[in-house]
This record gives C-alpha cells, structure tokens and sequence, in this order.
C-alpha cells in the first residue's frame, strides 16, 4: 500500500459527506433512543421510563424467536449460496463474448426490485397460476407456501438464493479472473488433478472475495424485510416472520413506539458488531497484501 | 551499419531457437498433454452444460412473469400454459394509458437520478480525501460510514418519517432521494475510494509541481483516470436505490410515490389482478437490464466495494 501523507485539511473534503449521511442517520437516531427510554401516549403526555423497555424487549419471547429464526435463515442460505456460488463462477466462460452474455444473465436478478422479487415468487410458487407450484403438486407433493410452515420456509430460501446467488458468482468470477495463467500452465506439467488445481489454487485467490461476500450476504439477510412480506406476510403463523419484520409490526403496526426502539437499537448493536468484524477483517486483509 | 545489419541477425537467431525449443517442449509433452486436454475440454463441456442449467433455472421465474403478463386473467386463473394462447397487450397498454401507474416509473426515475447525482458529488471528493490523506479521525470516520450500509432500514422508518415530515420535505423526490443517501453514498465512498486508491500518487504530485490547483486537477485530469470507477459508481447508486421500497414507500403518499408501492393496488375486493401485476413486474426489470451492459466487466469489482 502507498504511504499517505497527513493532511488534516482532508476534512474539508468528507465534510459534504459527513452532513448529508449526518442529516439522515444522526438525527433519526437520536429520534429512537428518545423513544427508547420514554412512554409516550401522544405527543405531550410522556413519561420517562429508564431502562424499562430495553428489560421488556431483552425478556420478549417473541423477540427470541425471531432472533434464532434470523440465524437459522442466515446461516442456511450462506450454507447453499456459498459452494453454489462458486460452482457457478467456475463454470462461467471466461473469454469471449460467451463470457459477457453469462456474466448479464447471471446477474439479471439482482437488478429487480425487492418487491418484485417477492411477487415473482408469490406466483411462481402458488399451485393454481405457478409454475413451481404446480410442479410440485405433479410430482405428488403437497405443497402450499402459504398454509405449510415448511413449504414457506422452502419458498422463501429458494427465492433468496435465486435473487443472491449470483452475487457470490460474480465476486467469485472476477477473483478467478485475477488468477495469472502460468499458475494453471504449472498445474498442467505437474499434472495437477482438477480438485488439486481448485484446492491450491483457485480457492486460495477466492479468499478474499468469499469473505466479502459472506459477509455482505450475511448482514443484507440479517436485515432482509421486502421479500418475506411480499411472499408470505410473515405467515403462516409467524413462522418467516424475521427480526425486521416483527420490528416493523410492533412500531407501525402496533405503534408500541418505546419497545420498539429499543428493540431497534438492540438490532443496531448486534449489527454494529458484525459490521467491525467485517471491517478489521477487510483492513487487516489489505495490510497482508 | 554494421549495427544494424547484425541485430534483425541476431534476433532471427534467437526467435529461430526460441521457436525449436518450443516445438521441442510440445513434442516431448504431447501425448500427456493430449489426455489433459480431452479431460479438460469434457470438463469444459460439463461446464457449459451446468451453466446453461442455472441460466435456465434462472430465467424460469422471469419468462413465467413475462409469459403471464401477456395473458388474460380469465387465462391465467384457467390454468398453466407456457406460452399466451390469447396473446393481449391490454395489462401493458393499462398501464400506459393511467397516469397514476405511469407516474410511478417516473417517479422512481426521478428520485433514483436525483440520488445518483447527489452521491457521485459528495461521494467523489471524500473518496479522494479517504485515499489519499491521513487525517484526525479517518478510521473512525470510514467505520461509521461503512455502519449506515449496514444499518436496518426498518430501525429508522418511524424517524425517518418524522423527520422529513417535520422538515416539510414529506412526499417530495427529494425526500426519498436524501434517505437513499444513507446507503448509497457510503457504498460510493467505498468503490470510488477502491477505484482512486489503484491510481498512483506520483500523477497527483507531478501535476502539483506543474502549478495545477486542487479543483482543476481533480476535474481535468483525475475525474477523467477514473471515468470507469465513477461509472460502476454511478451504476450501483442507481440499482440499490432502485431495488428499495420500504423507505421509499414510507416518505411518499402521492406526489411523489414509486411504482413498487403502486403495483400493490393490483389487489382489490375482486381479487387480484395477475396480468396487470406481472406487466408492472416486467417493466420494473427492463430498466436495470438497460444498464448493465455498459458495466458488465465492472460489477464484481462494485460489488466487492471496489476491492478486487
């Protein structure tokens, strides 16, 4: 890495960043923890509460709940994304015209709104109108997302490795793309096996772009709302109801203003620690470089 | 003369060798390279045929959105069919012809632009600033920004509409355009910075020394070295404010309302109106299929934050 030179005058610079991020994170912050540690009835009757709420969401059952469903759901789409992520990327071409055609068509899901990504799904899976559903009663399974809590389940991890899995392809690509060639014309003359040349070589040059990924797939599922609730509303029951959306319901839903804010700011911390994680690792993986 | 009638000599020599040995090496590998080679090209061929697979497997959700949004609804809820037997225009010409369902695209449009812009101007010296200098607080300064990336839209939608509401700025593009701002100028700062930081510092200090100024070298000479970070940039600022709608849908109520929150007026009393709801799908695609092209070899590179 190039040696920096100190400039405190490089403020001036960030300056414009720091007020627009500032104006829309800051204040809306100060908002929540406002909130949290007040009962408010309306706008001019409100009692401060101390740490109450935080006692109340700390114990909530129902926040349990979502929390484990929030890890189990996490943890399963990495566990499937991940290798097929990178199986995709080896598959990929990597000269050509071959190589640009895969390379847009692979990302297409990526590019449609999270909504829509929901409806697509919505319709794709429903036995009457859905390809998918419909499948799936033909070959003798009883299949209903939107009355079967496993069925929901499957519904709502096949959609998000449809929507995600390219992103892990594509970080994968580019970082096979960054291989040299005389690294595989070595392999050849050693007569390296296939898994030998992807054990040694290939997924060596895919750490750093897999832990990247991994991580982004990990806090963007950590904090995935849109879909579920175009899909399945949380349902049935609660069973896809994730810790943004039990969020939701209990600030607008139930307008239960005090409790949710400090829900909101539990969730902030435990994605605050994930996110410095995130961060030393990148750093500490630039410094290696 | 005598210089220049040995060189193309000595160089025929050594090409001549280079060229012997060569055909020597093959020689002596050939019969191990040939079973390499069947092997690696079934490995191709097995390759192709995988990706084609997930391609297929891919584009099945969408061509049945597309497929569909051709139909009747008297022909989607009859029953499956892959192709349109009664092919109508009548959902996309709906959509066309209402200005409340065309305005949504427009709006959405309006308000993604109007964020691209403002995050590529404040995003662009930053990202200079953060590769380039050390200054008081820079560390910090990168984690906080990396952190609103990162930070729920759903812990922030009550106080976001507060805000706005109290601020005026409630069902204006603007509104939406500056709240996107918290995700996508932090995911500027980090690509652009990506993208500087492969740019050597000598250009910098080699234009100083000419008697350029800070405002003219940045936009004469390095704006353009990184004409194709600005554009992967811009590209990524658009599609993550596009693909929103939970913030988008909270600021707005008429004015200024997106098409994600429009399409859900395809569900009535009557029930749901299949057709007009994938048509609306479809179009909301097409636009992020337009720009990816010009970005194509430059999205892993965004995606990664500018750190491949």
């Amino acid at each position: 890495m190039q040696t920096k030179v100190e400039n405190n005058k490089a403020w001036f610079l960030v300056m414009p960043v720091f007020l627009i991020v500032a104006f829309s994170a800051i204040i809306p912050l100060m908002t929540v923890v406002n909130y949290s540690v007040q009962d408010i009835f309306d706008p001019y009757t409100r009692y401060f509460v101390g740490t109450e709420w935080f006692k109340q969401v700390m114990l909530d059952s129902r926040l349990h709940e979502a929390l484990l469903r929030q890890f189990i759901y996490s943890f399963t789409i990495l566990a499937i994304e991940v290798p097929l992520g990178i199986c995709v990327a080896l598959m990929m071409p990597t000269k050509g015209r071959g190589a640009s055609v895969a390379l847009i068509l692979v990302a297409i899901p990526l590019l449609i709104p999270w909504n829509v990504v929901g409806t697509i799904w919505q319709i794709f899976g429903r036995a009457d109108i859905g390809l998918f559903g419909a499948f799936m009663s033909y070959i003798g399974v009883d299949y209903n997302y939107a009355s079967n809590p496993a069925d929901a389940w499957l519904t709502v991890v096949l959609m998000d490795v449809w929507h995600w899995t390219p992103l892990i392809a594509l970080l994968c690509y580019s970082g096979l793309r960054a291989i040299p060639e005389v690294y595989y014309q070595a392999a050849r003359i050693d007569q390296a096996s296939r898994w030998a040349v992807f054990r040694h070589i290939q997924l060596p040059k895919l750490a750093n772009v897999l832990v990247i990924g991994m991580l982004l797939r990990f806090m963007d599922s950590f904090m995935i709302y849109t879909e579920p609730f175009v899909l399945t509303g949380g349902g049935p029951g609660s069973s896809t109801t994730f810790l943004s959306q039990s969020l939701v319901q209990q600030a607008i839903g139930q307008f239960d203003l005090g409790p949710a804010a400090a829900f909101s700011l539990v969730y902030f911390l435990i994605i605050l620690l994930v996110c410095w994680v995130f961060y030393t690792t990148i750093m500490n993986m630039q410094k290696d470089k | 003369m005598t210089q220049s009638s040995t060189t193309p000599m000595t160089h025929e020599k050594t090409s001549q060798g280079r060229a012997s040995q060569n055909t020597k090496v093959t020689k002596e590998q050939a019969p191990v390279y040939s079973r390499a080679d069947r092997k690696a090209r079934n490995a191709n061929l097995r390759g192709r045929f995988g990706l084609a697979l997930y391609v297929v497997l891919l584009l099945l959700p969408i061509y049945w959105l597309v497929n569909m949004s051709f139909k009747t609804n008297t022909e989607i809820l009859s029953g499956l069919s892959f192709f349109p037997a009664d092919f109508t225009l009548e959902n996309y010409a709906k959509i066309f012809s209402d200005s409340t369902w065309y305005m949504g695209y427009v709006n959405s449009i309006f308000y993604v632009s109007m964020n691209m812009v403002i995050s590529l101007l404040v995003a662009l010296p930053a990202a200079y600033a953060f590769s380039r200098y050390k200054f008081i607080g820079d560390k910090h300064m990168f984690f906080w920004l990396l952190s609103n990336r990162m930070a729920p839209p759903a812990v922030f939608l009550l106080p976001f509409f507060q805000l706005y509401s109290s601020v005026g700025l409630f069902d204006t593009h603007i509104a939406v355009a500056l709240a996107h701002c918290i995700f996508t100028v932090p995911l500027a700062v980090w690509i652009l910075e990506g993208f500087m930081s492969g740019v050597p510092r000598e250009i910098d200090e080699t234009a100083y020394i000419d008697g350029y100024s800070f405002p003219k070298f940045f936009v004469r000479i390095f704006i353009p070295l990184i004409r194709s970070g600005i554009g992967v940039t811009a590209f990524f600022c658009f599609m993550f404010s596009w693909v929103e709608l939970l913030l988008a849908r909270t600021l707005t109520s008429v004015e200024a309302k997106p098409i994600a929150a429009i399409m859900t007026r395809t569900v009535s009393a009557s029930g749901m109106d299949w057709g007009l709801l994938a048509a609306a799908g479809v179009l909301t695609i097409i636009p992020g299929m337009l720009v990816i092209y010009f970005v194509r070899n430059h999205v892993a590179k965004g995606f990664a934050l500018g750190r491949v």
